[in-house]
């Protein structure tokens, strides 16, 4: 092709605006949040708002403050919460959209119908969808007044509100705790390529699951976070905004079932019946199969909403309730009620890195396969 | 609700006939996971429905006596500047964004660079950052510009990060048009902008309509920024709900009849063009 044509100058130029706006809003001002949070702005109330605040430099001080600092353990359990969130959150939305599409693909009277009816949340804003689920959990209404619909007794479960936690752990043991699922996600890795033959992944997986545990058993459990044990675990208070969010959020992943599931080809499951798979053969191996990488897509996408979601949490339990909060509420209330812009840049950096973690292989996947097309 | 899926997959064991019990099974849970998706709005109804003293809690779910529409003309009086505020804010937005989107597309797609893939990579991750992590410098910055509490501040931020999404759908419907036509064109001596002009943009309209659909939802819905980019005069719908339905003593019929307000563009947009929206929702994820 031609070097630097006109049109090619043309190209590069109608893009300029936003590759500018892209690497000041995002990369700029991600680096200026970094930097922002390894300062001490607004840690000091009276400098917050100065015109011109006395900024010092303090390094990692405000993440040692989240992770182990005596004032932040609300920031602790938020971490611990959007960690649960997220995983039942992910699994209702492709437990149910996996189902909601199944059936629909069996192709239903008034097909439409139904998907409409499926999806129209997509189209609220959560804060919308808040709002109405707050009122559906009040504590004395709502759901828990549903059985007496039937004559039965109302229910008493403190949805919302409750202060109750399950699975609960210290957070002294989280190095342990981290260092033995790791380890034994080793050890599996290690056994599956042992099975297939990969002798050098045999090795290292094995050799990295060894240090691990070993680390675990001898040092693991002197390590201590905290001064006093702190018992961080999955709020009940969370099952109710986790319905609301999968109501949300369901139809869109049956929508992307649905369109995997139409796009497999009518051939292949003929075949399979041929070779006489019944119904419940075709689906395990020929149509789950082929469903998995719509499955990855959607635990991504969702997985992004669900680390960053706060507007629902905001609009159905208030942004002062402890046990319902995440950290991407405590952002904006750190940052914007506390004027503690430094801690509140710190939570925003964290919130980053998670994502990063989801995001960044995805997308580099995404783009290795398009190269190699090209 | 989880229950769905395990009970779908080995229903019908024979090919279909009318009666079966496999299709009865199939109905059951379809009107099952619809009450799920439904109940919500009969509650949402039936209380912006209720007067302030006919809403009470054990009452929850009994439909109205006499119905009180007034709920709505006062909800309306509370939030329907913000409508307003939102519909301005949505509609410019959206504009704004779809043409941006629509440039960086065709550029994308139809000019290729070497290294036009990482660019745009590197473009995508800015769909998927939590805003909270540019949030300190967006309000500083929108501030020394002097734009805070302004609507066109929020416009400003809600057409940068919609430029990922939308560059995203338009680089991929242009890339289902083929080489050929542009190759053609440039035979003829078109240049990058008659081409844009007489080829691309004609043929653009279903793209253009996936975007706005999708744009117009998101600026209409967004939260994060509403918060904390305006102030009372410029607040969004969504900013004046929250605060509607956030005290501890509200008469529960006006934040439903708000929600119902303000949740009724979007809605409509989607029974209107709902095949355009889905579209949207799955071009959201990424499919290269």
């Amino acid at each position: 092709m031609k070097g630097l044509s006109k049109d090619r100058l043309w190209s590069i130029a109608v893009l300029a605006p936003s590759i500018i706006l892209i690497a000041v809003f995002v990369y700029g001002f991600i680096a200026r949040s970094v930097y922002v949070s390894m300062t001490d702005w607004g840690n000091d109330p009276a400098q917050a708002l100065a015109l011109d605040p006395i900024i010092r430099w303090v390094g990692l001080a405000n993440y040692q403050e989240l992770f182990s600092g005596f004032l932040q353990g609300r920031f602790r359990q938020e971490m611990i919460s959007t960690i649960f969130f997220t995983i039942f959150f992910i699994l209702g939305c492709l437990g149910l959209g996996l189902g909601l599409a199944l059936i629909l693909d069996r192709n239903p009277k008034g097909e439409g119908l139904w998907r409409t009816i499926f999806l129209f949340p997509m189209s609220l804003s959560f804060i919308v969808t808040g709002t109405i689920w707050r009122w559906m959990l009040q504590p004395q209404g709502g759901l828990n007044q549903a059985p007496t619909l039937f004559g039965a007794q109302p229910g008493t479960f403190g949805w919302l509100s409750s202060s109750d936690a399950i699975l609960k752990f210290d957070w002294n043991k989280l190095p342990l705790l981290t260092a033995s699922v790791v380890g034994i996600v080793l050890i599996v890795m290690a056994v599956r390529a042992a099975r297939s033959g990969d002798r050098t992944r045999t090795v290292v997986a094995a050799v990295c699951a060894a240090i691990l545990i070993v680390w675990a058993l001898l040092i693991g459990p002197n390590v201590k976070m905290l001064p006093a044990p702190e018992l961080h675990g999955f709020n009940l208070a969370l099952i109710g905004i986790i319905i609301a969010a999968v109501w949300q959020m369901s139809g869109y992943t049956m929508a992307l079932y649905l369109a995997g599931l139409r796009g497999i080809p009518e051939e292949l499951r003929e075949a399979a019946k041929v070779d006489g798979a019944n119904d419940l053969g075709l689906y395990r191996h020929v149509i789950f199969p082929l469903l998995a990488p719509i499955s990855l897509s959607a635990m991504i996408v969702l997985g992004h909403i669900s680390l960053k979601i706060f507007d629902l949490v905001y609009a159905m339990a208030g942004p002062d309730n402890v046990a319902t909060s995440v950290p991407a509420l405590n952002m904006y209330l750190t940052s914007f009620r506390q004027n503690q812009f430094s801690l509140g840049a710190a939570i925003g950096t964290i919130l980053l890195i998670l994502v990063a973690f989801v995001i960044v292989p995805y997308l580099a996947s995404q783009f290795k396969q398009e190269d190699g097309h090209a | 609700m989880t229950s769905a899926p395990a009970k779908a997959a080995p229903a019908p064991t024979t090919p279909r006939k009318p009666i079966q019990p496999g299709r009865i099974l199939m109905y059951a849970l379809l009107v099952v996971a619809a009450l799920f998706f439904l109940i919500p709005v009969y509650l949402l109804f039936a209380t912006a429905l209720k007067s302030p003293d006919a809403i009470n809690l054990a009452t929850t779910w009994h439909w109205p006596a006499a119905l009180n529409w007034a709920s709505f003309s006062e909800a309306w009086g509370k939030i329907g500047g913000n409508m307003l505020n939102s519909l301005f804010l949505a509609v410019v937005a959206t504009l704004l964004s779809a043409m941006l989107g629509s440039l960086n597309g065709y550029a994308l797609s139809k000019w290729k660079f070497r290294g036009a893939n990482t660019l745009f990579a590197l473009m995508l991750f800015g769909m998927f950052i939590p805003y909270q992590a540019v949030l300190i410098p967006l309000f500083q910055f929108i501030k020394s510009i002097g734009l805070y509490g302004s609507i066109w501040g929020l416009i400003l931020a809600h057409v940068v990060y919609g430029i990922p999404i939308t560059t995203l759908i338009f680089r991929n419907f242009y890339a289902d048009v083929p080489d050929a036509l542009v190759e053609a064109a440039t035979i003829d001596g078109a240049g990058f902008w008659s081409i844009y002009r007489l080829v691309i943009f004609p043929i653009s309209i279903p793209g253009f309509v996936v975007v706005i659909i999708w744009q117009f939802t998101q600026v209409w819905n967004e939260f994060l920024f509403a918060a904390t980019l305006t102030n009372t005069t410029s607040q969004p719908v969504t900013y004046a709900l929250s605060q509607l339905a956030g005290g501890q003593a509200v008469s529960w019929n006006l934040p439903m009849a708000g929600a119902i307000l303000a949740a009724l563009p979007t809605l409509l947009v989607y029974i209107l063009l709902g095949r355009y929206f889905v579209r949207g929702l799955l071009a959201g994820s990424v499919k290269g």
